[in-house]
Parts: structure tokens; C-alpha cells; sequence
């Protein structure tokens, strides 16, 4: 079969091209209209997950000083680690719908979302050979809720008040009503360890597919298949390997050169280079990460809303989506949540680039001088350009930006969240009561946008406890609205994940939830 | 005592001096990194609680100056500490990594010293002829371009249309020896011609300096042939600068090849480094500093002791 073919073959199997279209190409290429049909079956029928082989990764975002630790978990390898050795509770749905039951068998609430109640699955082992049971699962949530805890997860479990053991179950009584707590304890960081790795936190010992074999950080990690693995339905592969490759040019080449079957992060500016390689499919998943330019409500000249709205219409979203994420993204409309979130509030009027209206607004704030706008190349990838053309579309609307490039070192502790108008970037969270928890709440550590507006907090905290899913989402839509008009958030981007693989891994599926399937790459992927 | 025990001596207990100089400059400049250790760890999505727990568990909160005699007097006997970020004990993660750099610096090493000097020889033989501008035109265009390019460029030809090589360049325990070699086969190709240029370059400047001298007219009257006299007669008198600058190149393959480690994915020191730079992981950043220092100071005392060693007058003071 000649590379083409192939190519075609492996893109039709993805459901990326009609299979009228792979029969005319691969007639085209002198094949008989039976001869392709043929091949098409068997391309199908290759559908069947392959066991064992080695899958090999070549992955962005690992360093030297990356730990087992799942709390410390902080970046795309050690995301992928926690899934590998362990589980959670629950996991998200790849299509949005209701959390898939994981360690937890069932999940069930009280009338008020109060009280949460894991019914605990029987018969899972940890890699050690021990079996998990309800009181790992409190002892891991106690570990991550830790008054000195430096976990990831602190924010997710600090709302629970009381954890019980009850039979089989796991009852958690929280602080206050929240309908969507479910979908917090699929949290990556929150795998069950045994005695929740009070113990020894590094141990990687879980009840995951993959056990460690090698642990070098920065360098490389193989994994292997546990034999007592619980769930026969995932983990094809006999090996795990993932080369730590922060060098995107190198990771490209890896891949192209066949060193590797996977490979996440592709710059956007390569995607559609790389896509065109021969038996290299690029993927793309819509995410709920977000470039954005955050504005303190509270600091003068920002506490104009009048200024705030000149500065949202003054910048070319769909400029941006085309030109910083070269398509591989979406437009933002400037409130933190897309079609990604459960329950997302649709037909909300797309906010455009309007310099008219922009320039309306800003002669009505009645400010005038350069605006200081602070960025970076660490707030988001390709934040310089993305600065540049913002300044260019306000300039049109009589708006002087006047840009600080920072340091990337730093930019964190002494920019976003303390300088009032930087770029910045957010990963996004399972659900929008998180999001908007974590950051719009007036209260929340991380209000970079310094919002505080009573209306929103109260609605925030009535949908926490609002079971009726059509009330909630209307609740959602109202608050949507605040930030949109009243916040000071310019949301221009949604950014894609975009990963490619060879043509020999299959079983690829879109998951918007995180990079690499949401991590079950190498769960549900096999080498064919 | 020998004169020349002496003069190893002198430089030895100058070199120590030194490198105590080097460990105030290091320890001063990671007290004057901008950030915090603490928020780079836990990095954007850190909680207030979270930070001051790790702050007060790192001991942050010590003053820096008996900060900087624990730490040395922990070095002195060999113990560099734990790594803050991850626990690893900080001697063990790296002597790993600086046995990569050992190893990728010295097959390097081996391959450009002797061509390096060989292709000098050549250059002083055919002076001023094709020979000679053709090695000086390829040495100095692969000198100039910058190594990471150099990387790209092999990797794409090599790696991606060819497939000799890989492009990824991870060595493990457990590999052969060949399986090592093969991996490192493109980062030793973009450092040989890297550091090929320099040295060549030094090497035919010097001999053609003695080739001026009277001696070597002499040798030239009495008929001999002319490799003869540049490999007798001149290179044994070019011997002290070749030398510094070969030292100079192998400190360079030691401490510098960062760019080359990134590129191609190799663990060694560099991108140790540059991971716990960029987490503010001083402990480690320290140990690195230090380690660095004390290979560049023991390259230069080594061209030092070579250069007085190949030299009969400076061997044989009256």
C-alpha cells in the first residue's frame, strides 16, 4: 500500500473523510472499486484494540524537578503520570454529559447537594498488591485538604467539611450546598494512593493501568502494565514510555521520524505544516483554556466600565483566532466559558471588533493618554503578536496602548494578579462553578480582574445549590452577562489542545476535557 | 622540591582559592534571582496557605549568611543537599547528569581535538592554497551558524529524511555502549563542528607563527619534507596556545552545550540546569554553579601545567 493510500485509509478509519472520497482516491491511485472496499473493511475491522506493543510518547512539559508526588502535579507529564498510575473517583465526560463513574461505582446527593455519597468499588488493588478501600480514598482527600498541604487539589477539596466511612461508601458532608461537586473530584491530582500516600506521597504506588519501571524526571518515565488492573476495557498497551521533549522543533522531528507515536502541544504556526506530513494526523480538541487581557475593575483608569468596554470592542478576535492560533481555537466573548462547559448558556451575542462603538465608549469614559498594558512571552503562546495586533485594532479606534514587555521570570508573582491591565492565560476547570469560583467571585485569591459585583457572587452561590439543571443554566446565563458587560475581562481566544500521532496509534477520540484525550491516551489508544 | 611540583602546587592552591571566590558569587547571585522559590513550584495556581507552608518548610525564612555556611560546609564533605522541588538527593541526580555530559563532551572531544589539529597541520602545509581556504571556509561557516540551527538542520537531513540517526538523543542505564553511541551520533556531529573552527583556527595561527622563526628555515635548508618540519620542528614550540584553546573548547563542551542538550533531548548538566533555574530550585542551581566552576578552573590549570610541562625552557628554569 503505497504512503498516500495509507494516509487516506488511516484518515477515513478517523472519520475524517468520507468514505465516498477514500474510494475515489484510492481509485484514482489504480486501485479496483472492490479492492478499495476491501481495504476499507479491513481498515475497520482494524477498529478492534490491539494488545500490548509499546506506545511512546514524546511530551512538552516536564523538567528535572517534576515529582511523583500527585499533588505536586503541575504540568502536562506529571498530569499524564496521575492518570497512568491511578484513578479517581470519578472521571469527566469526553461529549460534556454527566461524570463517569471511575473507583466511585455511584454517586449520590442528599436534596440540597449537601451531602455527597461514593459508593466505593469493590475488588481494586493497588499496585502493591493491597486493596483499596474506602478509608484510602478519605485518607487521600484528607492528605490533599491538609491544612499544610501544598497540593494542587486544595482549592477543589477545601470545601468539604466532614469525610465518613460508611460501609462501602464514602460520605462527604460539604460546607455548603454544590451541585456540581462530582465533577470537582475528577480532579487529576486526587487519584486514590494507598493510606492517601501519607506514607510516602512519591511512591507512584496507585491503582492505575501503568506502574513506574523508570522515574527520571525531566528525562524520561516507562511505565508498565499492572497486571490486576480493575478495568478490562482500557490500558492495550504493554508499555508506556514518555521522552520528556520541551523543544518543539525536536518534538516535530520525533515524531516525522517515527522515535515516537504521539506528541502534544504542536505550535499552531507547524500545525497545518505537520498535518500535511505523510502518516502524521494532527488532532484538535476544543478546550476550556483561555487567552486573556485582564483589567482591575478597581484601579483607576479600569474602574470606568465605560473604558473597560472601549478596550473590548477595540480588539479583533477573529484576527486573533486566525493569525496567534492560526485557526486552532475559537473566538472568546469575553466571560471565561464556551461550548466545552456542561450546561454552557448559548445564544449570547457575539462581542465583535467595532471601533466605532469602541471609540463611543472611550471619548464617554473621558480618559485620555497611553494605556499601560503589560505582557509577556510566558502569558500565553504567542501573547507578544497577540499584543501587537490588540494595540494596532484600538489604535484604529483612537485608543493609545502603550506596551511593557516583562520578563518571563517572575511574571507571575510580580505581573498577573498585581500589575491592573497584563495578558494572561487560563487553563480553564471542569465546571463553570469552579471557574467562576476561582476567579470572579469577589472573595476568590485569584479575582485578577479585582470583580466585585454582589449580584453575580449571589447568583454564583444560589446555582452552587440549584439541582433543577434548566434554573441553573439560566443562572449561568445571567452571570455570563455580568462579566461580559460589567467585568474586566477581555476574552479574545479559546485555544485549541492540538496533538498529533503516527498513523500506527489508533483509537483516537476528540476530548475536550485536557490535553492528550483528557489523558487516556494512553488508556484507550493501541499500536496497530 | 622540582620546580615544576611547585609551580602544579601554586596553582592547585590558587585554583581552590578561586573556586571558594566562585561559591560567594554563586551563592550571592541565587539570593538575587527575581521571584519567589515557593511561588515557582507551585507556580500560577498557588494558594497563599500553600506557599507559606513550603516557604516555611524550605527554611526560607533564615538569615542568608548562615544560610551560605551550611551550605558550604555541607559541599566540603560532599553533601549538596535534596532538591527542593522533588526530594532527589541533589549528588546522586547529579552525577548521573554529569556523567552524560562526561560522556557526549568527551566523544565530542575525541573526534574534534585530533581533526582539529590534523586539519591545521594541513592548513599550515597548503598555507594560502585551496587546501587551506576550503578548511578555514567550512570551519568558519559551521562556527557561525548558530548551534541550535546546526542541530535543526542535521536532524531534518539525518534524522527525518534519511533516518540514520535519531533525532532524540535520551541515553539510559541498560543501553550498549553502540545503542549510546548511535543515539549521541547527531549532538557529537553539531558540537564537533561547533568547536572545530576555533580550534583549527588557533592551531594553524600558531604554527604559522613559529614558522617564520629561524630554526625552522634551517630545517627547510637541510631538505626535509614539509610535514616533517611542521610536525618535528614547529607544532611541538605551538604547543601552549593550541592547548588553551583546546581547554577552552572543552570547558565549553562541559559547562556550555545547553542549546545542544534541549535540541536534542539529551540529559546532561545543562538542562538540569536550566530546569531548576527556571524553579528556582537554588540547592541545585548551587551545586551546578559549583561544579561548573571547578571544571572550568581545572581545565585551566591543566592547559596551565601542559603548557610549562611542553615547554623545555620553562621545564628546565637555570
Amino acid at each position: 500500500m503505497s504512503d498516500e493510500l495509507r494516509y487516506y485509509l488511516n484518515r477515513t478509519v478517523l472519520g475524517r473523510m468520507p468514505r465516498r472520497a477514500f474510494l475515489g482516491r484510492a481509485m484514482a491511485l489504480g486501485m479496483t472499486a472492490a479492492g478499495a472496499n476491501l481495504m476499507l473493511s479491513s481498515g475497520l475491522r482494524a477498529q478492534e484494540p490491539v494488545k500490548g506493543g509499546t506506545m511512546k510518547l514524546g511530551m512538552q512539559g516536564g523538567g528535572s524537578t517534576d515529582s511523583l508526588d500527585p499533588g505536586l502535579a503541575s504540568n502536562q507529564v506529571t498530569f499524564q503520570i496521575c492518570k497512568l498510575i491511578g484513578d479517581t473517583l470519578v472521571e469527566l465526560d469526553p461529549k460534556g454529559g454527566p461524570v463517569i463513574p471511575r473507583l466511585a461505582e455511584e454517586v449520590t446527593s442528599d436534596d440540597t447537594a449537601t451531602v455527597w455519597t461514593f459508593k466505593i468499588r469493590k475488588g481494586v488493588t493497588f499496585h502493591n498488591g493491597a486493596t483499596m478501600t474506602p478509608a484510602d480514598v478519605v485518607a487521600t482527600v484528607e492528605r490533599h485538604s491538609n491544612e499544610e498541604s501544598k497540593s494542587g487539589a486544595l482549592g477543589v477539596v477545601k470545601g468539604i467539611k466532614e469525610m465518613t466511612v460508611d460501609g462501602d461508601n464514602v460520605v462527604m458532608t460539604l460546607n455548603g450546598p454544590n451541585a456540581d461537586f462530582p465533577y470537582l473530584m475528577a480532579d487529576y491530582h486526587l487519584v486514590v494512593q494507598p493510606n492517601g500516600g501519607k506514607d510516602d506521597p512519591t511512591s507512584g504506588i496507585g491503582t492505575g493501568a501503568y506502574k513506574v519501571v523508570v522515574n527520571e524526571p525531566g528525562v524520561r518515565h516507562v511505565f508498565e502494565k499492572f497486571d490486576g488492573y480493575w478495568d478490562d476495557s482500557m490500558g492495550h498497551v504493554n508499555t508506556v514510555e514518555i521522552t520528556v521533549i520541551n523543544d518543539n522543533t525536536a518534538r516535530t522531528s520525533a515524531l516525522q521520524s517515527g522515535q515516537v507515536h504521539y506528541i502534544n502541544r504542536i505550535d499552531p504556526k507547524v500545525a497545518g505544516l505537520l498535518d500535511r506530513a505523510p502518516n502524521v494526523t494532527v488532532t484538535q480538541a476544543s478546550g476550556k483554556g483561555h487567552y486573556v487581557f485582564i483589567m482591575h475593575c478597581n484601579t483607576a483608569p479600569f474602574d470606568n466600565n465605560d473604558l473597560r468596554l472601549a478596550l473590548k470592542y477595540a480588539i479583533n478576535r477573529e484576527e486573533m483566532v486566525e493569525k496567534i492560533l492560526r485557526g486552532y481555537g475559537s473566538v472568546g466573548n469575553d466571560f471565561p466559558i464556551n461550548a466545552a462547559y456542561p450546561l454552557f448558556p448559548e445564544g449570547i451575542e457575539q462581542r465583535t471588533y467595532d471601533p466605532d462603538k469602541a471609540k463611543f465608549h472611550y471619548e464617554k469614559s473621558g480618559h485620555s493618554g497611553p494605556i499601560t498594558l503589560r505582557t509577556s512571552d510566558v502569558a500565553f503562546s504567542g501573547a507578544l503578536d497577540a499584543t501587537a495586533l490588540f494595540q494596532q485594532s484600538a489604535a484604529a479606534a483612537g485608543i493609545e496602548l502603550e506596551i511593557k514587555r516583562e520578563p518571563g521570570d517572575g511574571y507571575w508573582t510580580d505581573v498577573w494578579n498585581v500589575q491592573p491591565f497584563s495578558a494572561s492565560y487560563w487553563g480553564g476547570r471542569p465546571v463553570q462553578d469552579q471557574m467562576y469560583s476561582t476567579a470572579y467571585l469577589s472573595t476568590a485569591d485569584w479575582n485578577d480582574t479585582r470583580f466585585q459585583n454582589e449580584k453575580f457572587d449571589g447568583l454564583l452561590r444560589q446555582a452552587k445549590g440549584e439541582l433543577d439543571e434548566a434554573k441553573r443554566k439560566e443562572m449561568y446565563r445571567e452571570m455570563a452577562m455580568l462579566v461580559r458587560d460589567e467585568g474586566g475581562l477581555i476574552c479574545p481566544m479559546f485555544n485549541d489542545f492540538v496533538s498529533a500521532h503516527g498513523e500506527d496509534l489508533v483509537g483516537w477520540i476528540d476530548d475536550p476535557n485536557q490535553d492528550n484525550m483528557n489523558g487516556y491516551v494512553t488508556h484507550k489508544c493501541w499500536i496497530a | 622540591m622540582h620546580p615544576i611540583l611547585k609551580f602544579v602546587a601554586q596553582r592547585i592552591a590558587l585554583g581552590l582559592v578561586l573556586l571558594l571566590a566562585a561559591s560567594v558569587l554563586i551563592f550571592a547571585g541565587t539570593q538575587i534571582l527575581p521571584g519567589d522559590v515557593a511561588q515557582s513550584i507551585l507556580g500560577q495556581s498557588a494558594t497563599e496557605t500553600a506557599l507559606a507552608n513550603l516557604r516555611a518548610e524550605l527554611g526560607l525564612n533564615e538569615p542568608v549568611v548562615s544560610r551560605y555556611f551550611a551550605w558550604l560546609g555541607g559541599a566540603l564533605q560532599g553533601d549538596l543537599g535534596t532538591a527542593l522541588t522533588n526530594g532527589q538527593d541533589i549528588a546522586d541526580a547529579m552525577s548521573r547528569r554529569l556523567g552524560n555530559t562526561l560522556f557526549l563532551a568527551g566523544w565530542a572531544a575525541l573526534i574534534s581535538v585530533p581533526l582539529a589539529i590534523i586539519l591545521g597541520l594541513i592548513a599550515v602545509r597548503y598555507n594560502g592554497r585551496w587546501p587551506d581556504r576550503l578548511i578555514s571556509a567550512v570551519t568558519l561557516a559551521t562556527v557561525s551558524v548558530p548551534e541550535f540551527l546546526l542541530g535543526y538542520i542535521v536532524m531534518f537531513y539525518l534524522a527525518v529524511q534519511f533516518r540514520w540517526f535519531p533525532s532524540v538523543s535520551t541515553v539510559y542505564d541498560g543501553m550498549t555502549l553502540g545503542a549510546k553511541l548511535n543515539a549521541i551520533a547527531l549532538p557529537v556531529m553539531v558540537l564537533v563542528m561547533v568547536v572545530l573552527g576555533h580550534m583549527m583556527r588557533m592551531t594553524r595561527a600558531a604554527i604559522l607563527n613559529v614558522m617564520q622563526s629561524a630554526y625552522v628555515e634551517t630545517a627547510e635548508l637541510k631538505g626535509l619534507r614539509p610535514f616533517t618540519i611542521i610536525w618535528k620542528h614547529a607544532f611541538p614550540n605551538a604547543i601552549a596556545p593550541v592547548v588553551n584553546v583546546v581547554m577552552l573548547n572543552m570547558a565549553y563542551l562541559v559547562v556550555g552545550v545547553v542549546v545542544v542538550e534541549v535540541v536534542f533531548v539529551y540529559p546532561g548538566m545543562g538542562q538540569y540546569l536550566v530546569d531548576h533555574v527556571a524553579k528556582r530550585d537554588v540547592p541545585v542551581v548551587q551545586a551546578c554553579g559549583l561544579v561548573f566552576a571547578a571544571i572550568y578552573i581545572g581545565f585551566n590549570i591543566l592547559a596551565d601545567v601542559i603548557a610549562i610541562v611542553a615547554n623545555p625552557r620553562l621545564r628546565h628554569p637555570r
